[in-house]
């Protein structure tokens, strides 16, 4: 049986190989691409690896659009709104968690019973009342609705809970108002916690596409870099694939370093989320 | 005894009465303060949009008229449109097959990652890396690698088996299905990682006594593994089917030409893209409103029905 024990063990690594190969080609082949010269991008059989990798594409692409503008817009709406729902999530958790006031539990359970609608229901009505509001085509309509979502407090309302009572009633006997004890005793217990809900909040807005897609119609600077890059994807032929191609691989990286270096915290947030009660 | 209770209690009863209600809700004013923003950006951005949306679905509206009420037509016109069905036809088709196929190879790889394994955590990466990335980009390079010339790298891979250069994103039969397996390719990591979760909290001792029991490799996955991962089978293929369900940007990316969002024919033609075509492109908001209100009561109800279908027993 001994035999047998080493060669499923055999196929199993050489399986498990071959799907990882399976993963990482279309990045490799993404950032092979953006590096690529433009003789060679069309060149038949394709090389796998390049001999004289180049940075064209990517000057090409900085000159083709404001490509700086783009990944300032994304870090900025995504920095500006993780840290909004960091502030306003554990607030509000905290409240759910660990205060007693009148429609507590009704309140909760009707942000909750939002998640079960998809948000296309809200899509038109939304461009609608940005647009009443004058924030077609402004930071203001990517931001504002994003800075607290319910996924965040019901995140912060589970964690919360589980830090004990006694802590928090010795702190209100020695005269601790309730955001001191928000500030002094919650927010250090939640540190994993925040930095879970900061990696969701982020990637998600970063990922963002079809918001900013009826949101910015007319002042391209605007644009995210998924917009961008579907923008740039539409009117791309030929040799452009090289710039869109460094597109891609500008829009992907900064997630994939965030990602390598949270690992654990991504991991635990998304088993989290298929934990629900 | 109780009747000493009964009277002590009558004595105090000042102190166990409850305040009225709105004493309450003025001494609880912080924490209405600390759970403002949230309810506010609730209501503004969801409660009023959902409702507006519901009164749209009613109405003819094109942003530049007023709306103008015309009763349940826009609904009529969603279920005798042709094009309507074939969104709603090409999105099922496209939610079976990547729910069906991508849950079970998450759940296989899962098993596999689930022992004692060198460079686990390698894997675990690599499989989960499409996840984080967005699809927007994914399928930008995705559309590349799917080329219809010979330069495409599916293709060329292709040639080697001695296949001739398909047109993957342009002919009528293979749009879905080059779609379908992006979508699959990129999800399974997600799954993926809950699942070795759900496994994490099966005890050993389980397998322990069901291996002393002489039950083999596959019993004890039919038996025990999934019988106590239904509830996370269950989340996955809910969450899985409503995602799919609202599929629309690597359709955006992929299938989109100049004459229409749906590509050749409507052949990858999705719910939410015809929903965005007919709001934003035709501006007919009142009909768009009334399809995103059959796509909620659509995914409403096949969600009950996995509830009720994938339930834990106990």
């Amino acid at each position: 049986m001994k035999w047998f024990r080493t060669v499923s063990k055999i196929v199993l690594y050489l399986l498990l190989f071959v799907v990882s190969i399976t993963m990482l080609m279309p990045f490799y082949w993404m950032v092979r691409s953006s590096f690529s010269q433009a003789k060679d991008i069309l060149k038949y059989p394709p090389k796998f690896w390049l001999r004289e990798p180049t940075i064209e594409g990517y000057k090409d692409l900085f000159k083709l659009v404001p490509f700086g503008r783009y990944m300032f817009n994304s870090i900025f709406i995504a920095g500006v709104v993780t840290i909004c729902n960091l502030f306003f999530c554990s607030l509000a958790g905290y409240a759910f968690a660990k205060h007693k006031f009148p429609f507590q539990n009704f309140i909760f359970a009707f942000l909750l019973a939002s998640m079960m609608v998809p948000w296309q229901v809200n899509l038109i009505p939304g461009y609608l009342i940005a647009k009443n509001l004058g924030w077609l085509d402004t930071y203001w309509a990517l931001i504002i609705p994003y800075i607290a979502g319910v996924f965040g407090v019901f995140l912060m309302r589970q964690l919360i809970r589980g830090i004990p009572n006694d802590l928090i009633d010795a702190a209100r006997i020695d005269g601790c108002g309730h955001f001191r004890i928000y500030r002094l005793i919650i927010l250090p217990e939640i540190r994993p916690a925040l930095a879970t809900l900061g990696i969701f909040e982020f990637l998600h807005m970063w990922n963002m596409f079809v918001w900013p897609l009826i949101i910015i119609m007319n002042r391209n600077e605007l644009r995210t870099l998924p917009l961008a890059l579907a923008v740039m994807n539409a009117e791309t032929y030929g040799s452009r694939i090289i710039s869109l191609m460094a597109g891609a691989t500008l829009a992907t990286m900064p997630i994939v370093i965030l990602f390598l270096m949270f690992q654990r915290m991504f991991i635990k947030g998304i088993a989290f989320t298929g934990m629900k009660e | 005894m109780g009747k000493i209770k009964v009277s002590e209690q009558q004595k105090y009863k000042h102190l166990f009465k409850k305040r009225p209600l709105y004493k309450r809700i003025l001494s609880s004013w912080l924490s209405y303060l600390f759970i403002a923003p949230i309810l506010i950006i609730f209501i503004w951005w969801w409660v009023i949009p959902f409702i507006t949306s519901l009164g749209l679905s009613f109405c003819r509206y094109d942003i530049f008229n007023p709306p103008k009420f015309v009763g349940l037509k826009n609904f009529k016109t969603v279920f005798t449109n042709p094009v309507f069905w074939v969104a709603m036809k090409n999105t099922a088709i496209y939610t079976g097959v990547t729910v069906s196929i991508g849950v079970t190879l998450s759940l296989s790889l899962a098993v596999l990652l689930d022992q004692k394994i060198r460079f686990r955590n390698f894997f675990r990466t690599v499989y989960f890396l499409p996840s984080v990335t967005s699809a927007i980009a994914i399928s930008v390079v995705w559309r590349w690698i799917y080329s219809p010339n010979k330069y495409g790298l599916l293709n060329y891979f292709l040639s080697f088996a001695k296949i001739k250069p398909l047109n993957w994103l342009g002919e009528l039969n293979l749009i879905l299905p080059s779609v379908m397996m992006m979508a699959i390719w990129g999800g399974i990591g997600y799954g993926m990682v809950i699942f070795l979760a759900g496994l994490q909290g099966i005890s050993n001792s389980l397998y322990e006594a069901a291996e002393i029991d002489g039950a083999n490799a596959f019993k004890r996955f039919w038996h025990i593994t999934l019988p106590l991962l239904r509830p996370t089978t269950l989340f996955i293929v809910v969450w899985s089917i409503i995602n799919g369900f609202q599929v629309f940007e690597q359709m955006y990316i992929m299938v989109r030409s100049i004459e229409s969002i749906g590509g050749p024919l409507n052949a990858g033609l999705v719910v939410v893209a015809h929903l965005y075509e007919q709001g934003f492109e035709r501006l007919r908001m009142g009909y768009a409103s009334a399809v995103a209100y059959v796509l909620f009561a659509v995914i409403f109800t096949i969600t009950i029905i996995n509830f009720t279908l994938l339930k834990p027993k106990d």
